[in-house]
Order: structure tokens, then C-alpha cells, then sequence
């Protein structure tokens, strides 16, 4: 496993560089710049601000000199729209939040999704199934911009249990709407894997041939049936996790979180070239890391598959 | 070793394993939509899914009004006068702008379900080909082929879209291109997450062994294999691409005005329901939760009647 | 409950006890004042700087008022009033300011306010170096060599202010600008802290770092959730300032907003679009309207790269006479606009909209039938109907105009609209390529005088986009600038644009807004929205 994660680490660093290329591309033919706006600037003064940026050096030369920033100074730049910060600071600030509430909507949506699976799976057609099929199609079906804003009116407007926006240090009730809001699709999506390859393993040969030993049920399903009917779960996990804590751009705006969600929506809106990239790599470099775990995590479900 | 004292009717020789795939291969479908047509609920939900097909295709015709037409006696005044009446032939009411909401959720699920039905297409189609032989073919050629995919998971995608929309124009195949971009990505990976497991079975191994060819295997034992978990989460990619139309719409690259979609209609619905307009989020809420519950039970049905071992 | 009455009649004996506590009445009005003197307030988006040489937008504007004080502040009508400044004199020639500034001020770390201080803004504003934005400020405030420095060809030091001594600073003008005085109520021209600069590099406009010398001092700062500023005790007539805590919100969602002041965590939001009418009758003393030095319009592509037939100007008028302002304003934006058939705004100051612009004075019966006949003039009927693409970005208030647009259009005229939306960007990209049939388009003026608006037609200006192109306007406009009284000029050039219609005025922008009824002193007749918090105050309820 050792040499598995030192080479994968080894192809990561290409991998990323083609990213950061791609995507650097994308940004620069994209129509407008991060100083367009409906009130054009003076000519002058573009120039003044580009100079300061960098942006007039030809292309290769902007990349090269990003990349060494970050190589040697660990420095991924200034915003070109927050003028105050750096994309440091931005990052510093949105990802501890939304890593915050992403790791708990995670868990919960694990945990919950996961049971209900279960659930379901063993009592299949039966009215359990069904209540639990249910709850996570009723969860699913309701997108969370519609969700979002219904919560805010029951328990800020009406109830006035529940502050209504902000973040406040990750205190817990300003927690409460945004997991909510976050964690139901994904726990529905886990909830029905689990379900249908729960079933799956259920009917094969090797839990028939446990049962036939006489073997609990509740050992088959937690020591036997559980591991190879997670498979497909942990596969949707990995991207999961990373799409999670990373952020959405809905619950950073309806609940005023602060988190790279909207910043990573809205630094491409804005043109924010350095922001993008920066959120770029983070999302990148979680993408990579997470579906490695996940590759790890496949040879220890499944000892046959080698790494 | 201990798995193959477990699994004690899987066949010892290669040849045995290309017989029995061959029956099973011909038996298999035949299996599965009689088991298909058992399944009440899926019954149900196919029947509901054609209903709506035949609102959004033939829904027009139950009404004098179009989706584009504004009456002005209505426009700002929608609370009061825009409430849904079978009397005046406004069985949905008014959406925001004065038009008759009825024909706007009839126009907007032709585009909601084409946009769910291709993108689950595109996502089954590619994510398991390219998920299917990335895993079964493994080494560099897996490697390479799921780092293109972590890129791809990562890259920003509305540049991807302003750059379609700028090179390309606007237009409905646009459309599905944006949507077809990522919705096989997680797809792939999960595809390729069960064929490792599955490439390791004893039936594989003695197909490989007598030199059946690799995409042979492919379409014939591994991705029969795989239907099941496939039928599931294409279901679950469903709404989302239908949402997902919304985003690429609001970049420009979608339907635009007066066209629209349960996505458009959706959120324009959220914006007014705390002023007592709930009918325009009602709606096309209602068909959206509908058609999702369909699709879903249809690929619970579709995954036990595909399901291998049920027989 | 008891125990909660009793309470309150607690607190209430306390505070009669001892009125020197912040309950009290206002000094000027006396009117009996909150306990809680608070003010919480919704801004759409995250402002991209509150340095005061580098801040651009509006909400950053406000921000800075509060933190920062520059020569002079408005009053409650948009009149300039004493701020750091106690006082000027102007030389013979009107190019030499001498301004005196009050001993007291003193910054939030307890150093005094110096002539120095603005010299190094003013330096720091026009600094290539600094590349702010707002670099061409200095040159609208005219100071001496200002184009000069901006184009880095002399060094900051040749800028036309220097500090005489501490308290006398001197402004020296390229060209006499009789309106001088009242640019230095800009943000941009607010006294900068080179010490504290000096120090913490760009990471000065934190807090804790920050020194200002306003009313507020910044206390908390989470970028797109809150920023927080209360009361600074060094300001020089801080004894006058009521509110004690002001924090903006980040609220990007309108409609969340609106709810979030239902629920009473809002002294102060934006009224959702087409909630206006219902909200005046339900709740009227909440509701808070005045005019803005904004205009709503669309361009026509009269660069000749467009279509063809936007060149016949019979077409122009037609599209614009067959837009029924009324129903726009009544009905689609519903917030009190005021339908515009000239470009310039009423409120603008100085300016009186011409009577002599005539279709602004037909029925709307009369404008269609008009349009009707100058289309068939130029060959178009429905039988051999118009096709033309009309773009906007993406937003709800524009969508739900373009579509009334196009139905109006199409209904009174048989023309074939085609919708089409695009990421602002974008957007703003294909408009200045005049890769467009139509445009949607929105103006506010930099500052309140007519030209602000007007110079948008002139031919050379980087704003036409419509790229029209009238040796007359050029002319009339560059006469203005020099003219004692330009208001006929502007007539001759408002009557220009109505018969040449190379934009579509449709409304002019008012601001809309829920207050919280206790909360008092906001400055509705200011039309440039240039507020205090410190003129704020909450009565008790």
C-alpha cells in the first residue's frame, strides 16, 4: 500500500498541472476580464491595474510565475476583486467553514443514509422498506434552493428558533439549517445505494450458504453481507465528501455562511482569475486524495482487488 | 480461496463459463421483463412517467392559451387576479410575468424530461463503457483514464459552458452537451469501483483464460453484472441534471424566454412563495416530485429485475 | 411572565434613575431614544475593498462614511457641510483651494488629523503604484497634473495638493471647477493613515489593524457575512453620535433578505422586486421610497455592424414609442419609477426634464399608432414582420422587462423579439463587440449634474456602446462643459436623442426600502444616498 500511495502521489503532480493548465486556459479565453465592468475604466487606468497584476505579461509567462509563486512563497496570489485580499486569506477564512458544516452534513448523511439503507434492504418489500424509500425519495425530491428558503420560514420567521443567516464562529444553531440543507439529497443518494447493493449481495451465493450454517442474521448482515454491499456507496463517497466540504454556492448565499462555496460561484462570475485557480487546486488536490482513499478503501472491502 | 468455498455453483471451467453466459445471456432479459412487469410500483411509475410525456406532448391542446402571451390586466396584480380558476381555462393561474402558468409547465416538462432522459442516457451510456473498461482493463490504462476523470471532476465548469456558449451559439443540443459533460463522471467511477470487484471471479478469470476478447467480456459478463447499480443511480442523477439545466440556462447556453423549464419555473416559484403566490411553486414543484418519484421506482424495478442472482 | 414584567419595570426604573445612560432624548428633536442603539442593515454582495483610495462600489461607499471623514459631509438634503474642513478660500484665479482643518479631529489611535494625511491620500489615490480603480477621480476633481501622474509620467509629488502646516492644506486645480468642493465628499478622497499602512501592507483594512478617523471604528469584518463598526471615542464630536453599532449583512438573495427582516434581524433591507405595491398598504410606515440618479434604457447597434434596418432611425422610434412606460413601472418593476422618455433624471440637480419632447407627452394610444405608421414608412407590417434579438443579462428584474418588451412588440407591431440572456461577462463583452440587434442598458450618475448622464451619447465617450455618433451632440456637449448655464444645451441634446433614439429611456431608478419604523433620520431627500449613521437614531417604541 505504501508504494501504491507514493505513486499515485507521484502522478498527482502531473495530473494537477494539467488541471491548472486547462483550467488556466479556460479562464483567459473566456469573454470579459476580472476589471470589465458596465462603467468601462479608462484606458490608463486598466493599464495601471494590469501592470500591477501581472495580466499584461504575455500568457506562459503569467503561468510560470503563479506556479513559482505558490512553489516557492506558497503565495497563490491576489483577488482581483476582493482588492483587500489575497487568496490566501480567502481560503483561510471560507474553507474552515465550509469544511465545518460539509464534515457534519457528511456524517450525518453517512449515518442516516447508510441505516436507512439498511434498513430497507433487510426488510425488503416490507412496510419499513417502503416508509424508508420514502423519506429519502422525499428528501431527494425537494432541491435545496426550494429547501433552504422553507426552512428559513418555518424556524427563523415562524418559529424563531433559529438564527437566520451567518456563521458566527460555527456556533451551533446557526449549524442547524445549513446541514439540514446540505446533508438531505446526498443522505438519499446513500440511503438508496446501500439499499440496492444490500439487496444485492443478499441474494448471493455466499450469504445463502451463511444462512444455511445457521449463521444470526444480525452477524450475516454486520459481519458478512455489509462489506461487499458498500462497494458502490464508497464509490460515490469519494467525490461526495469532496463536493460536501468544498461547499455549495446555495447554502454559502441563502444562509450567508462565508464559505469558498459562493466564492468559488462567484470568482468565476467576477473573472477572479486567482481565486478560481486557487479553488481550483484545493478542489483538485481533494479530488485526487479522496478517490485515492477510495481506491485504497476498495483493496480493503474487497482483498481480491489488488492496488 | 475462501471465496470460492463460498460461491460452490460457480462453474470450474472456462468453457462452462461461456456456455452458461451464453443461456443465461439469452434468458436474462427475457427474465427481467417478465420480473420488470411484476413489479406493481414500477408498473405504476411507468404509467405515470407516459402520462406526463403525454401532458408535456399533447397537454397544449386542453388550453386557448400559449406560454408566451401576456395579459395585461393580470401582469402586477397575479395575487390578486392570477389565481388558478378552471373558469377562465387558467387551471394553473399566472406566473409572475401575466402568462398562463398551465402552458408554461406543459412547455417546461418537454424540456425537463428530454433534459432527464438524455442526460441519464449520456451518463449510463459513457460513464459505463469508459467505467467498464478502465477497471476491467486496469494498469496504465486505467490509471490514465480515471486521472482524466479527477481533472474533469475539478476543471471550472461554467468556463466550459461560456466558452460553449461563445463558440458554439445557443442552442438545445448545446444544452444536452453541458449536461452530458459531467453527468457521466460519477458514473464512471462507480462503474469502475464494481468491475474491479466483479474482474476478480472465478467465471471472469476462466473467460480470460481461454482467450475470450476483452470487450466480449465486457458486454457480455461484466456489464450485466453491473446493470443494477446502474438502473439505481442513474435514477439519482435524474433530478439533479433536470436542475442542473437551470444553472446552464441562467449562463445562457439553455432555453431562454419565453421557453422554460420545471427548473426555471421552480425558482421563480420559491421567490414568491412567502407572498402568497404558492400556486406558482406548486405546480411545476408537483410534476417535478412526480416524475422523480416514477423515475426512481421505475430503477428500483429495473435493478431487481436485472439483478443477476434473483432468479 | 411575572418575573419577566417585573423585570422590565426593573430596567425601566434604572434607566429613569439615571437618564445620563444612553436612553435619553435626541438633542435636536427630542424625541425619546431606544435603550439599544443599533443599526442592522442587508447589503447585496460583499464590497471589494474598504480602503478609501481603492473602494469602488457603493455599499463600500457607505462603509467608508462611517469609518472615515473627509473635508466635507452632506447633510440631509445632499447640501455639503463642514467635515474635517471648518472652512476654505479660493484664489483670484479659482485655481488655488485653501482649506483649514478643524485642530480636534483625531484619528482612532489618538493622532490628530493632518493636512499630511490628505496629501498622502490624494498621492496614494492618483499612484499608478496603488493602481486603484478609482485613479481617474483625481483627474475628475481636476488637480494639477493629475492625468500626468496617473500616467506615471511625473512622480506623485508633483499633484497639485500640499500641506501648508498641519491644519492648512492647499488644492491646486489644472482648470477652474466650480464644483470642486463638493467631489471631496467622495470616499476616495478620505485622509489615509500612512503609519498604519505603512505597517500592516495590504492587511491594514483588517481589524484591530485598521485606523480611522470617522465616527465608527471597524470591529469585525467576515467577508461575505458581516462587517461590524462601532463607535469610536476619539471622533471629534463623537458626543453626537447616537448609534452606537452598526453592522452590515451580507444577504445575497433578495426574497431571504426580506424574510430575515420579517423576522426582526433587519433594521433595514431592499423590497423584493413587484412587493412594493402590496407592501405600501400592508405595512406604510416600514416603506421608504426616493428617487436615484439612475436610468433604465436600451440600446440599438447603430455601429453598422448591426442589422440594417437599425440604421433607419423611423425604426428606432417606432420600438420606442411602442413601449408602454407605464405599464412597466405600474406593473412589471413596481417600486415608484418614474417613466422616462428622456435620458437624464428629473432629480438630477440643475436639470428641469424638457416639455419639448413630444412623445413623452402622448397618450400611449397615440405612441402605437404613431409606431405602427413609421414601421409600415419603413416597409415593415406583420405580414413582412421585424426579427430582432434583444439581450440582457441575467437577472429577474431585467428578464421580467424584456419579456413585457417583447410582448409589446410583438403585439403592437408584429415584430419577432428573440430573448436572450447571458452571464454578465459575457455580456458585457458581446455588447461592447456590437455583436447585438438590443441591449439592455443601466446608468447612474458619478455625481450629480447632467453631464454625468448626457456625455454616455457622445461619440468618443468608452460607454456608447450603441457607438452613435452625432457631430451636433459632440459639439453641444463639449460647449456645456465651459457654459455658465448649460441647461439649454442639454435640452437641445435631450430633444436630439428623442428624435434620433439611439437608446430606448424607459424608467428612471428610485431606491426602495423597509425600515425599521423606530429607526430615525435617514436621509430620503439626498439623492445621491449618501447616508451617516451617525445621524441615525432609534426612538423608544
Amino acid at each position: 500500500m505504501f508504494s501504491f500511495v507514493a505513486r499515485r502521489i507521484a502522478v498527482a503532480i502531473p495530473t494537477l498541472l494539467v488541471l491548472l493548465v486547462i483550467s488556466f486556459l479556460l479562464m483567459q479565453t473566456a469573454p470579459g476580464g476580472p476589471f470589465t465592468s458596465e462603467k468601462p475604466l479608462p484606458a490608463q487606468v486598466l493599464a495601471n491595474i494590469e501592470a500591477k497584476y501581472g495580466l499584461n505579461d504575455p500568457m506562459w509567462k503569467q503561468f510560470t510565475n503563479y506556479i513559482t509563486g505558490i512553489v516557492t512563497a506558497f503565495d497563490f496570489g491576489p483577488s482581483y476583486r476582493y482588492k483587500d485580499r489575497t487568496v490566501n486569506d480567502i481560503i483561510a477564512q471560507g474553507f474552515p467553514v465550509t469544511l465545518t458544516y460539509g464534515t457534519i452534513s457528511f456524517i450525518v448523511a453517512v449515518f442516516v443514509g447508510g441505516l436507512l439503507g439498511i434498513a430497507a434492504a433487510i426488510k425488503h418489500n416490507s412496510w419499513l422498506d417502503y416508509i424508508a424509500v420514502g423519506i429519502t425519495i422525499g428528501a431527494q425530491v425537494l432541491p435545496n434552493f426550494v429547501m433552504a428558503p422553507i426552512l428559513l420560514l418555518i424556524f427563523t420567521l415562524w418559529l424563531g428558533w433559529l438564527p437566520g443567516g451567518g456563521w458566527n464562529g460555527g456556533q451551533w444553531n446557526y449549524l442547524i439549517m445549513p446541514v439540514i440543507a446540505l446533508s438531505t439529497s446526498y443522505m438519499a443518494s446513500i440511503a438508496r445505494l446501500t439499499r440496492s447493493s444490500m439487496l444485492e449481495v443478499l441474494r448471493s451465493n455466499f450469504i445463502r450458504t451463511a444462512r444455511a450454517k445457521g449463521l444470526p442474521n444480525r452477524v450475516i448482515i454486520w459481519r458478512h453481507a455489509l462489506k461487499p454491499s458498500i462497494l458502490p456507496v464508497v464509490s460515490y463517497l469519494g467525490p461526495a465528501f469532496v463536493g460536501m466540504v468544498t461547499g455549495s454556492f446555495i447554502i454559502d448565499s441563502i444562509f450567508s455562511t462565508g464559505g469558498i462555496g459562493f466564492f468559488y460561484v462567484n470568482a468565476a462570475f467576477n473573472r477572479d482569475y486567482a481565486v478560481m485557480m486557487g479553488l481550483t487546486i484545493l478542489l483538485g488536490t481533494m479530488t485526487i486524495a479522496f478517490n485515492m482513499v477510495v481506491d485504497i478503501l476498495y483493496a480493503w472491502i474487497d482483498p481480491k482487488i489488488r492496488l | 480461496m475462501t471465496n470460492i468455498s463460498l460461491n460452490p455453483q460457480q462453474p470450474k471451467t472456462a468453457a462452462m463459463a461461456e456456455r452458461m453466459a451464453e443461456v443465461s445471456g439469452r434468458s436474462l432479459w427475457a427474465d427481467a421483463r417478465t420480473r420488470f412487469l411484476r413489479n406493481k410500483a414500477a408498473m405504476v411509475s411507468l404509467v405515470v412517467l407516459i402520462l406526463v410525456a403525454l401532458f408535456a406532448f399533447f397537454g397544449q391542446y386542453l388550453t386557448p392559451w400559449d406560454n408566451e402571451t401576456i395579459d395585461w390586466n393580470v401582469l402586477g396584480n397575479t395575487k390578486e387576479l392570477g389565481r388558478p380558476s378552471l373558469a377562465n381555462g387558467h387551471y394553473f393561474g399566472f406566473g409572475e410575468s401575466g402568462r398562463d402558468l398551465y402552458s408554461r409547465v406543459v412547455q417546461g416538462t418537454q424540456i425537463s424530461l428530454m433534459v432527464g432522459v438524455v442526460g441519464a442516457a449520456i451518463a449510463v451510456i459513457v460513464g459505463t463503457i469508459y467505467g467498464a473498461v478502465a477497471g476491467f482493463v486496469g494498469g496504465r490504462v486505467d490509471s490514465a483514464m480515471m486521472r482524466f476523470v479527477d481533472i474533469a471532476m475539478s476543471i471550472p465548469y461554467m468556463f466550459v459552458l461560456i466558452l460553449l456558449l461563445v463558440v458554439f451559439g445557443r442552442s438545445i443540443v448545446m444544452l444536452f452537451v453541458g449536461i452530458g459533460l459531467t453527468a457521466w463522471l460519477d458514473m464512471s467511477r462507480i462503474v469502475r469501483g464494481q468491475t474491479l470487484s466483479i474482474k476478480n471471479k472465478e467465471y471472469i478469470e476462466a473467460a480470460v483464460a481461454t482467450g475470450v476478447p476483452t470487450f466480449t467480456i465486457i458486454r457480455r459478463h461484466i456489464v450485466p453484472n453491473l446493470l443494477g447499480v446502474v438502473a439505481v443511480y442513474a435514477t439519482l442523477l435524474v433530478p439533479s441534471m433536470i436542475l442542473t439545466e437551470s444553472f446552464i440556462s441562467f449562463l445562457g447556453l439553455g432555453v431562454q424566454e419565453p421557453l422554460t423549464s420545471w427548473g426555471a419555473l421552480i425558482s421563480e416559484g420559491v421567490k414568491t412563495m412567502n407572498y402568497g403566490m404558492l400556486w406558482q411553486l406548486f405546480f411545476p414543484l408537483t410534476f417535478f416530485v412526480i416524475t422523480i418519484f416514477a423515475f426512481f421506482f421505475i430503477g428500483d424495478g429495473l435493478r431487481d429485475a436485472l439483478d443477476p442472482k434473483d432468479r | 411572565m411575572n418575573l419577566s414584567i417585573k423585570s422590565v419595570l426593573l430596567v425601566s426604573a434604572f434607566a429613569l434613575a439615571s437618564p445620563a445612560l444612553a436612553a435619553g432624548t435626541h438633542p435636536v428633536t427630542g424625541e425619546a431614544l431606544a435603550d439599544s442603539q443599533t443599526f442592522t442593515y442587508r447589503v447585496g454582495d460583499e464590497s471589494p475593498s474598504i480602503d478609501p483610495q481603492i473602494a469602488e462600489d457603493v455599499d463600500g461607499g457607505d462603509i467608508l462614511r462611517d469609518l472615515f471623514e473627509g473635508l466635507f459631509n452632506q447633510d440631509a438634503k445632499g447640501n455639503r457641510i463642514p467635515g474635517v474642513a471648518t472652512d476654505f478660500t479660493v484664489s483670484d484665479d479659482k485655481l488655488t483651494y485653501t482649506f483649514t482643518l478643524r485642530p480636534e479631529a483625531k484619528w482612532s489611535d489618538g493622532a490628530p488629523v493632518t493636512a499630511g494625511d490628505f496629501v498622502y491620500a490624494w498621492q496614494r489615490l492618483a499612484d499608478p503604484e496603488t493602481a486603484s480603480p478609482y485613479q481617474w477621480y483625481a483627474e475628475v476633481m481636476g488637480l494639477k497634473n493629475a492625468s500626468a501622474v496617473v500616467a506615471g509620467e511625473m512622480p506623485v509629488s508633483e499633484l497639485g495638493v500640499r500641506a501648508i502646516d498641519d491644519h492648512t492644506l492647499e488644492a491646486t486645480l489644472a482648470n477652474p471647477l466650480p464644483y470642486f468642493p463638493d467631489t471631496l465628499v467622495h470616499g476616495s478622497t478620505f485622509p489615509a493613515p500612512k503609519w498604519a499602512i505603512e505597517a500592516h501592507g495590504a492587511d491594514w483594512t483588517k481589524p484591530g489593524n485598521m485606523v480611522s478617523n470617522g465616527a465608527y471604528v471597524l470591529t469585525e469584518h467576515v467577508p461575505n457575512e458581516r462587517l461590524v463598526r462601532e463607535r469610536n471615542p476619539m471622533y471629534w464630536n463623537d458626543a453626537n453620535t447616537i448609534i452606537e453599532k452598526v453592522t452590515a449583512l451580507v444577504i445575497t438573495d433578495e426574497n431571504v433578505a426580506f424574510t430575515r427582516y420579517q423576522a426582526g434581524e433587519l433594521d433595514q433591507t431592499d423590497i423584493p422586486t413587484g412587493q412594493y405595491p402590496t407592501l405600501a398598504k400592508s405595512n406604510p410606515d416600514e416603506v421608504v421610497v426616493y428617487p436615484s440618479l439612475c436610468s433604465y434604457y436600451y440600446m440599438f447597434n447603430v455601429s453598422g455592424n448591426g442589422p440594417e434596418y437599425l440604421m433607419d432611425k423611423r425604426i428606432r422610434q417606432a420600438l420606442s414609442y411602442a413601449i408602454d412606460r407605464d405599464i412597466i413601472v405600474n406593473q412589471v418593476t413596481q417600486g415608484g419609477q418614474f417613466p422616462a422618455y428622456n435620458f437624464t433624471p428629473a432629480a438630477t440637480a440643475g436639470f428641469t426634464v424638457p416639455d419639448s419632447i413630444e412623445y413623452g407627452n402622448w397618450s400611449q394610444d397615440e405612441r402605437n399608432a404613431k409606431a405602427i405608421e413609421l414601421m409600415a414608412e419603413a416597409g415593415y407590417d406583420s405580414a413582412n414582420p421585424l426579427d430582432l434579438t434583444l439581450i440582457y443579462n441575467t437577472n429577474e428584474g431585467h428578464r421580467k422587462i424584456a419579456i413585457a418588451v417583447s410582448q409589446m412588440w410583438k403585439q403592437n407591431l408584429g415584430v419577432n423579439v428573440t430573448l436572450e440572456n447571458q452571464e454578465w461577462k459575457t455580456f458585457l463583452q458581446t455588447r461592447s463587440d456590437q455583436a447585438y440587434d438590443v441591449a439592455r442598458g443601466g446608468w447612474c450618475g458619478d455625481y450629480n449634474e447632467a453631464s454625468t448622464f448626457l456625455d454616455l451619447v457622445q461619440s468618443g465617450s468608452g460607454y456608447n456602446d450603441s457607438k452613435y455618433n452625432n457631430p451636433d451632440v459632440d459639439a453641444l456637449l463639449a460647449e456645456a462643459k465651459t457654459s455658465d448655464n448649460p441647461q439649454p444645451i442639454y435640452t437641445k441634446v435631450e430633444e436630439i436623442i428623442a428624435e434620433d433614439m439611439p437608446i430606448i429611456p424607459i424608467y428612471h431608478y428610485t431606491g426602495v426600502l423597509m425600515m425599521n419604523p423606530s429607526l430615525k433620520g435617514w436621509p430620503i431627500e439626498n439623492v445621491q444616498e449618501n447616508w451617516y449613521s451617525r445621524d441615525l437614531y432609534r426612538v423608544a417604541e
